[in-house]
């Protein structure tokens, strides 16, 4: 699908400050970053999840420990694809089990995603609790999931789709809306 | 959503796959392996599939292997075993897959001693075929499961030297191996006594030697085929004992072999007859990661074969 750029909604420099209040957000409710854990979800949300966790380790002097999950075998859609999606790495080194988990992605839409992610993560153990942060909340949920952090809340329509570019990826850091050349 | 892009909707062979289709299912089976490693050695991928094997030639290894990867994926197995089957009461090979398909399963991975078995069952079934060995002709998930230990190893598949020892005229698994290397641009040397190997594959690209040290000399992947006897492979030779003394791969000859290279053998091993139990046992054997893998890839292929979709089926 064709589509353009409708608006440019953040820069670097609002990002920036999005991401470090995110992280001090996440300090604030979890007083003992000691059994606090970071996952991100493939691909965007890992990139997400780096950030933060250099902005909590500048912030508190302790490097979290970071995991990778891929929720694609946990999609609730896949008996409906004629195409299996392509299956990244999960990579999560630390067990789960009575930890704080701050479950990380750069934009949450429906909440199918998440859904997965903690369907997951709940395969490895079980967690004393799982948060949500997700930079970009757009709204349009279809399930009862809500962000504990969030960058910002940005309305928009179904069409449209969030575009979160991060100069490790995209090579530069902006927000952008994008909307469907023909529809 | 990035889809795989498999467009396959059987494995009937390595030769009906290209070289990016082999490496995505490779990617997709490193995604696997993890799967294998954690507590709980599930994920609902395949939830509400179904998968037959259904096997008419002996296997174990295979069938447990296959049987393992549908269960990790969650999907509902049956084994088909056609020694206790009415195939003993004279039933045809069609009617009982016809018989199976009312049963409406997903997939089935069948095994026969007739080569081009599994490609027949696709004109007339409705399931997604795999095939995991038909007589002589392919094994294409141990030449997967082959080439994703060979990568671990490597960090590559491509750039590398291979020679296949032993019964390469009974050897499906010779066969699979030999056209997935040939994709990859890798030269293969074929070695046995000239009964077990025919001049015939020289016309398939391979170059065939009849002596052991100058087969495996600068080779990366020494891959050892068993004597079947079974299948009466002793008939091309004179005794188990003459086929020992030139054949049997021992820590003397592999030190030809290039420094780092690594030794497979698809099993089951016929000790001390092609392979030296050491050199089997040593950290140059991959044996028991091949077993290992083979659960990896085939997860990976029970998961990208293009099924189609619950809603069209029903």
């Amino acid at each position: 699908m064709e589509e353009k750029t409708k608006a440019k909604i953040m820069d670097s420099r609002k990002m920036e400050r999005a991401f470090a209040r995110m992280s001090m957000e996440i300090l604030e409710r979890n007083r003992d970053a000691g059994s606090l854990a970071l996952i991100g979800i493939q691909t965007k949300g890992v990139f997400v999840a780096r950030r933060i966790r250099a902005q909590i380790q500048a912030l508190e002097k302790v490097e979290l420990p970071l995991g990778i999950l891929d929720i694609t075998l946990f999609r609730d859609d896949l008996h409906l694809q004629e195409h299996h999606p392509k299956v990244e790495k999960t990579e999560i080194d630390f067990s789960v089990e009575n930890r704080h988990i701050v479950l990380i992605d750069d934009v949450v839409f429906t909440g199918r995603t998440i859904r997965a992610a903690m369907d997951s993560i709940f395969e490895l153990g079980r967690p004393a609790s799982i948060q949500l942060a997700v930079f970009i909340d757009r709204g349009h949920r279809e399930l009862p999931i809500c962000p504990d952090f969030k960058g910002k809340y940005l309305p928009t329509a179904r069409r449209e789709r969030v575009n979160v570019m991060l100069k490790e990826v995209d090579g530069s850091d902006q927000v952008l809306i994008m909307e469907p050349t023909r529809f | 959503m990035e889809t795989s892009g498999f467009n396959q909707r059987h494995l009937l062979g390595i030769d009906h796959l290209s070289a990016s289709e082999i490496d995505l299912i490779l990617d997709t089976a490193d995604s696997f392996v993890e799967v294998s490693t954690r507590n709980i050695k599930k994920v609902p991928a395949l939830k509400g599939r179904t998968v037959v094997n259904l096997f008419f030639e002996n296997s174990t290894r295979t069938r447990s292997s296959f049987e393992i990867a549908a269960k990790r994926l969650s999907a509902d197995l049956i084994n088909f075993n056609s020694s206790v089957s009415s195939l003993k009461k004279g039933e045809s090979l069609k009617d009982t897959v016809l018989t199976l398909e009312a049963m409406n399963p997903h997939i089935i991975v069948i095994r026969h001693s007739a080569a081009g078995a599994p490609r027949y069952l696709t004109t007339f079934a409705r399931s997604c075929i795999v095939n995991a060995g038909d007589g002589f002709h392919e094994h294409p998930t141990q030449a997967l499961l082959d080439a994703l230990t060979i990568r671990q190893r490597f960090g590559k598949l491509r750039g590398l030297k291979i020679a296949v020892v032993g019964d390469i005229l009974h050897s499906r698994v010779a066969r699979s191996n030999l056209i997935l290397h040939q994709k990859m641009g890798n030269p293969v040397n074929l070695v046995g006594p000239p009964s077990l190997v025919p001049l015939e594959f020289e016309r398939m690209g391979a170059r065939v030697f009849y002596d052991l040290k100058a087969g495996v000399k600068d080779v990366d992947i020494v891959m050892m085929l068993r004597v079947q006897e079974e299948r009466g492979a002793g008939n091309y030779f004179p005794s188990i004992r003459e086929y020992r003394r030139l054949f049997e791969i021992n820590a003397e000859v592999f030190a030809t072999a290039a420094p780092d290279a690594i030794i497979m053998h698809p099993g089951p091993l016929n000790r001390d007859v092609e392979i030296e139990t050491s050199l089997a046992d040593s950290d140059r054997s991959v044996i028991l990661q091949q077993v290992n893998n083979g659960i990896a890839v085939r997860m990976a292929v029970l998961y990208l074969l293009k099924g189609e979709s619950n809603e069209a089926a029903h």
